[in-house]
């Protein structure tokens, strides 16, 4: 009767089975490279989209060939006056400012005074900040939800996204070990 | 002070587990009649020190103790006292406390109604249950300290979760909990037979009326859910294919399964080995369930704050829990004889379709919950499972449940023939043909019109059996009285309980057919929906003990003539700044009519509205079901235990 004990022993092979999977997924999640929350983004690995925008005064605008003319990695940042995480993460920008990254700031569906008024309540970050109230490169760049962060490499092809404020933790675990392998 | 004593009464119960796992199994294995009686008081006494446990808490949080880190994040002073109360099990360390007071509850009855056991059986069952209380406990005592205090404590807390205030989620965990704990019984059951090499007729009795109750108040619990997620969400519908529900699915068709298998073990002593797996089985799928919500694996609107080293810890439980009963399973199990031969076409044969049928729902459910977190891991991609698959590979193998659910209780036991069967069956398969005729005609739908069939085959084929029984129509009508008051009360539970399945069968066909709209509304002006006029009389602020909202009123008028006054509402919670739409519902019984207010732009109101025709009778349904269960587990024979071992009292007339 081998073959009876062989089945009797399936229901444990596959419970360990299952439970060699959970574990590995749960050590992949505290390592931050497995998280059940994050949201494709089919861009990643291809060229940023062409756009040009308005500056927010005293800003100038800028465009897509703006941020590649500069060859070195930068990152594009999507932000909003009423977004709280946009609070949450402006300390982490301005640390990544001062450690000279370039991060480019747009201002997604926000009122001009509204912004000026976010600008200088939570500092300023960003190497130029434009304006994008109709939301279309928001679309292009295929935005989730402010805030939203984008790698852009020296050729200008867009090599990380991150959507929800930066935390310290994210920008070490994933975020620097990117900027020296671009840089 | 009274933080500190929910904290040692806690302890003391984590002490009282430990020596109600260890203390009845030696001395069950020792054959040591005082040892093994200590298995009640243990029990008993670890069920007063959880009480206790929880009693504190309830107590710090009615109190507002904002010392205590738990209340402080999950209460506040403005929240209004039943949901200080029912909060404690809103959130992750209370619903852990509250899980383990039910196991404990659990072990207390079985040490209180399981006199008639055989002692060594009744020492075991306790033990395992024993094992698994003393894991959770520690895991909440060392990981989920419910307790925990917070120097120096905030003025106020910051208050629940908005969409956790709400009745019918108040008392949702703990009916759902009871459900998923209770499997804990069949569970410690099947382990302890394993353990003994035993499986008799007796044993199936003992399991089946703990089956019974955890089985009805689970849907009692998914009921509870689904129905708060149609009126409190707001999304106009009844069932989303989240994870966290399928988490609570897979126990409740597993569970289904275990209460028809245990019959045959109970009446044939047949399917031994099966059912014993199916207990544990569905126990553990109901631990799974509670691992994967709270390790936050799973993408699921149902978050607890999640926390990696946690699930670490529950795994490694599981692992302990389901890993160790399965070996036992695979070592044990062939010591159960098999015994009890029948034909495919009988009454055994009819419930181990009903085992493969539900099974397979169950894995292809799983499969589809999983598949997801699989596929990242093998293959690193990005997938979700929505509804349109689960639609696709349920509903084929839901059909034949339905279709065998009326033939299955009219065939005999052993060896049956199908065709006198269905025969027998011949006026509730022309109620249903004629049903899904009307409903074909009426609607010019496929689909709908079927599960309408489908839906009155089962409500009147529930009955059959009783009708076959009591001879109803074919003798005079006294006579069939009289028969049918002999009717034991599980054969009644039982036709209800597949009654109840046909009313939500044509709840769910009836809400495939729901009408809706979204548009924009300015005050005075009116849409019609569905033969319904909806009038947006106006909008204004109002506001509840902790929030403030924005009420629309709106008049609903059927030939001109108003029918129901409306007041959806958006509430901003001030505390967590969470806004929250509480929708507006009438019902008919027969239909609902639905309303919820959306965002406001220059001076209109977005306005969501719904004709949801039978949406209620998805959880009268659901309630049905509860209740047959509920009515079986009332039955004589149920309660007076296993016949063969009470000696009998002598009786002289």
């Amino acid at each position: 009767m081998i073959s009876r004990r062989a089945l009797l022993l399936a229901p444990l092979g596959m419970a360990t089975l299952t439970g060699i999977s959970f574990w590995m997924l749960l050590d992949r999640m505290r390592t931050g490279k497995f998280d059940p929350h994050a949201v494709p983004n089919p861009l990643i690995g291809q060229r940023l989209p062409d756009f040009s925008l308005p500056g927010q005064p005293p800003s100038p605008g800028f465009s897509a060939a703006d941020i590649t003319a500069s060859g070195r990695p930068a990152l594009v940042n999507f932000f909003a006056s009423w977004c709280l995480p946009c609070v949450a993460e402006a300390p982490q920008l301005m640390a990544l400012r001062r450690a000279g990254i370039p991060v480019w700031g747009i201002a997604y569906k926000d009122p001009p005074e509204a912004t000026a008024a976010f600008l200088a309540r939570n500092g300023y970050p960003y190497t130029r900040v434009a304006r994008d109230e109709p939301g279309r490169v928001a679309i292009d760049f295929g935005v989730y939800g402010v805030p939203e962060t984008y790698l852009i490499d020296k050729t200008g092809i867009i090599r990380w996204r991150w959507a929800g404020a930066l935390t310290e933790d994210v920008i070490e675990q994933q975020l620097q070990p990117l900027l020296r392998q671009y840089s | 002070m009274i933080p500190e004593l929910g904290h040692f009464a806690l302890a003391l119960a984590v002490a009282l587990a430990a020596a109600q796992a260890v203390l009845p199994l030696w001395g069950a294995a020792s054959r040591d009649k005082r040892l093994m009686a200590s298995a009640p008081a243990l029990a008993l006494g670890q069920l007063i020190a959880l009480a206790t446990a929880y009693a504190c808490l309830i107590w710090s949080a009615v109190t507002d103790d904002f010392s205590v880190l738990n209340i402080a994040q999950n209460s506040n002073s403005l929240k209004p006292l039943i949901y200080k109360i029912t909060g404690t099990w809103g959130n992750h360390e209370g619903s852990i406390l509250l899980w383990c007071l039910i196991l404990a509850i659990c072990s207390g009855a079985v040490g209180v109604f399981g006199r008639n056991l055989p002692s060594s059986l009744r020492a075991r069952v306790i033990g395992v249950l024993g094992v698994v209380s003393a894991g959770f406990l520690l895991f909440a005592l060392t990981s989920s300290n419910p307790f925990d205090r917070l120097w120096p404590p905030p003025l106020d807390g910051r208050d629940m979760n908005p969409l956790l205030q709400d009745p019918g989620l108040a008392i949702h965990p703990p009916v759902l909990y009871s459900g998923y704990v209770g499997f804990a019984i069949p569970f410690a059951f099947a382990v302890a037979a394993l353990i003994e090499g035993r499986v008799d007729a007796a044993w199936g009795r003992w399991v089946r009326p703990w089956t019974l109750a955890s089985w009805s108040l689970l849907t009692g619990g998914i009921a509870l859910g689904s129905w708060w997620a149609y009126y409190e969400l707001g999304w106009g519908g009844f069932w989303f294919w989240d994870p966290v529900e399928n988490a609570s699915l897979l126990p409740w068709l597993t569970g289904t399964a275990l209460l028809h298998s245990a019959i045959v073990v109970e009446k044939r002593e047949a399917l031994k080995t099966w059912t014993i797996l199916l207990a544990i089985g569905t126990f553990s799928l109901s631990l799974s369930g509670t691992f994967l919500v709270r390790s936050g694996i799973l993408n699921s609107v149902h978050a607890f704050a999640n926390d990696p080293a946690r699930g670490v810890f529950i795994l490694a439980l599981l692992g302990l829990v389901i890993g160790g009963s399965l070996v036992l399973f695979a070592v044990r199990a062939p010591v159960l004889a098999p015994s009890g031969l029948f034909a495919p076409i009988s009454r055994e044969g009819a419930l181990v379709l009903n085992n493969i049928l539900l099974c397979s729902i169950a894995a292809v459910v799983l499969t589809g919950t999983t598949y997801p977190l699989f596929a990242d891991l093998l293959f690193g991609a990005k997938i979700s499972v929505g509804p349109p698959f689960f639609t696709a590979t349920v509903l084929p193998l839901a059909a034949p449940v339905f279709g065998a659910m009326s033939v299955g209780p009219t065939l005999p036991w052993k060896r049956a023939e199908l065709w006198p069967a269905l025969q027998r069956l011949w006026w509730a398969a022309l109620i249903a043909l004629v049903v899904g005729v009307i409903a074909a005609a009426g609607l010019k739908r496929g689909l709908p019109a079927l599960a309408f069939g489908a839906a009155a085959w089962l409500i009147v084929g529930a009955f059959a059996e009783i009708v076959e029984r009591s001879r109803l129509f074919r003798i005079p009508f006294a006579a069939s009285r009289t028969r049918l008051a002999a009717q034991p009360l599980s054969v009644w539970g039982s036709a209800i309980a597949h009654a109840g399945m046909g009313v939500t069968v044509a709840g769910i066909a009836g809400m495939s057919l729901a009408q809706s709209t979204i548009v924009a509304v300015r005050p005075g002006e009116a849409v019609s929906l569905a033969g319904y006029e909806w009038r947006l009389d106006s909008v204004h602020d109002g506001a509840g003990p902790n929030y403030t909202a924005r009420v629309a009123e709106i008049t609903v008028l059927r030939n001109g003539k108003p029918v129901v006054h409306f007041a959806p509402s958006r509430r901003a919670f001030t505390v967590q700044k969470i806004t929250v739409t509480d929708a507006s519902i009438y019902t008919t019984g027969l239909f609902d009519l639905y309303a919820v207010l959306g965002e406001e732009r220059g001076g209109a109101a977005v306005l969501r509205l719904h004709l949801n025709p039978l949406a209620p009778w998805i959880w009268f349904g659901a309630l049905i079901m509860a209740i047959g269960g509920g009515l079986s587990l009332a039955d004589r024979r149920l309660r007076i235990g296993a016949p063969a071992r009470r000696a009998v009292a002598m009786v002289t007339s």
